[in-house]
């Protein structure tokens, strides 16, 4: 039994219009009241109330997030790494690249994992269905647009999702049938005003989840395509999401241009924690297998660990040498590994609890746009700039 | 003259709109729970160790279990 994070929302009568909605807990003068999404928009936008000014709301946001600075130091008791000392130091990490899949015309962009653990989703300019025991090209779709940044299969392993450049997110059956034509088959989900950035489906077919370089991030349903829910928050473009891994999860986190990484509700749309300490970018985001903490990549070449119950970073992966940002993060099964793809070419897997790096894995002629572990943590695939995907098992 | 009023109206309106939600979502931030670090670190390692002898790339797997060790060679269709 793992220790989860989850949160508890309620849904009952909003305190303002007294309709039955997912309800955001909020405080009006100190006082906690539940209201639902839109009733808090509308407060938000009504004239200043008595004694209220623009200058007095900003007065009380710098007293409030000194107050969490606070709170938080008051729990910073120890470091990670000074805590992981009595753990066993690991031994030496070797890994060959067994299988290198070339077929793409052009940069690898990003990839996914099939739950099935024998099949992956990859996409360029193309996106290539392989099966990762041998070297055989399942399915290439040709996507109308120029640049497809994000793909992602299925739970059932029937379907795929991608989109990029196009703003959106459309969904792919796939068939056995190699000669039938996919592209025309292919069903539009998602709408953002900015390029997508990243896709995951929820637990089961019917939910997507998606970001975007509009700045938000979106939930729609599948077979209508009707947006379900919108997540606003972010001041820059959203470049990764990442849901927690529990069955009954119903939180997700995003990292983007603003340097933040935001935990949501994916019910309430509310933000629930916000994590702010990269100096640059946050390119990739990734839950750590019990969904207590997560970790960030990000263009100021450090990757980092941040606890959701602590509320705070926990670890630093860097070190001087490492100059280039990183592009995609992804843990081992256990948790223990961090591997992480960087703009120098490299793969640095990291000891997650030491901080300390245990491996280089040198291959790629360009830069690394995109790392996964395998849903039975026996392989990992990395896709990179220079057209290829190196595939790893163990 | 009336135009530049309503706008730079609309504009006050969508900063205390926006200072609004920046408040609202610290007074949310600052009052959720927290615990220690030694806590969640302690917590993170036992997960690790829990797991590790399941973690194929922490441990290796013996060869007959690999289910990509070469078998056979590929047929390109």
């Amino acid at each position: 039994m793992c220790d989860q994070t989850f949160v508890a929302i309620t849904f009952g009568p909003c305190d303002s219009c007294s309709q039955n909605k997912p309800l955001m807990n909020i405080y009006l003068q100190n006082e906690p009241v539940n209201y639902c999404s839109l009733c808090v928009e509308l407060m938000a936008c009504q004239g200043l109330a008595k004694g209220e000014t623009v200058s007095t709301l900003r007065a009380e946001s710098e007293n409030l997030k000194a107050k969490l600075e606070e709170e938080r130091a008051k729990l910073h008791d120890v470091e990670l790494h000074q805590v992981a000392e009595k753990v066993e130091t690991l031994g030496q990490f070797v890994i060959k690249t067994r299988r290198t899949l070339k077929g793409h015309g052009n940069k690898v962009l990003c990839m996914d994992w099939c739950r099935d653990k024998r099949r992956m989703v990859s996409s360029s300019q193309v996106i290539m269905r392989s099966a990762a025991v041998c070297v055989l090209q399942e399915h290439a779709v040709t996507m109308p647009c120029t640049w497809v940044m994000a793909c992602a299969y299925a739970p059932s392993g029937c379907v795929i999702a991608c989109g990029g450049l196009d703003n959106k997110c459309s969904v792919y059956p796939l068939s056995l049938d190699k000669n039938e034509n996919l592209a025309a088959k292919k069903k539009s989900v998602a709408m953002h005003t900015n390029y997508l950035s990243a896709c995951s489906f929820t637990n089961s077919d019917m939910q997507l989840l998606t970001s975007s370089g509009d700045g938000t991030c979106a939930l729609w349903d599948v077979e209508s395509g009707q947006l379900l829910q919108s997540f606003h928050g972010h001041s820059a473009d959203v470049l990764s999401l990442d849901l927690a891994p529990s069955e009954t999860g119903n939180t997700f986190v995003s990292g983007g241009c603003d340097k933040k990484a935001n935990v949501w509700d994916m019910r309430s749309g509310q933000n629930i924690q916000s994590f702010e300490t990269h100096e640059s970018d946050i390119n990739s985001v990734k839950y750590y297998p019990s969904g207590d903490a997560f970790a960030t990549g990000s263009d100021d070449a450090t990757c980092r660990l941040y606890d959701l119950r602590a509320d705070r970073e926990v670890a630093i992966y860097s070190k001087e040498s490492i100059i280039f940002g990183a592009s995609s993060v992804d843990f081992s099964l256990s948790g223990r590994l961090l591997f992480a793809g960087y703009n120098d070419y490299n793969i640095n897997v990291w000891d997650v609890l030491k901080g300390t790096r245990v491996a280089i894995l040198f291959g790629h002629e360009n830069r690394v746009s995109t790392v996964r572990v395998s849903p039975d943590g026996t392989a990992f695939c990395s896709g990179s700039w220079d057209n290829t995907l190196d595939f790893n098992p163990v | 003259m009336a135009l530049t009023r309503m706008s730079s109206k609309k504009q006050s309106s969508n900063n205390i709109a926006q200072a609004r939600r920046i408040v609202q979502q610290l007074r949310i931030e600052a009052n959720i729970e927290r615990i220690k670090v030694s806590k969640a670190s302690a917590d993170l390692m036992h997960y690790c160790g829990e797991h590790a002898k399941y973690d194929p790339l922490l441990m290796g797997i013996p060869a007959s279990e690999n289910p990509f060790k070469d078998k056979k060679p590929c047929i390109i269709l």
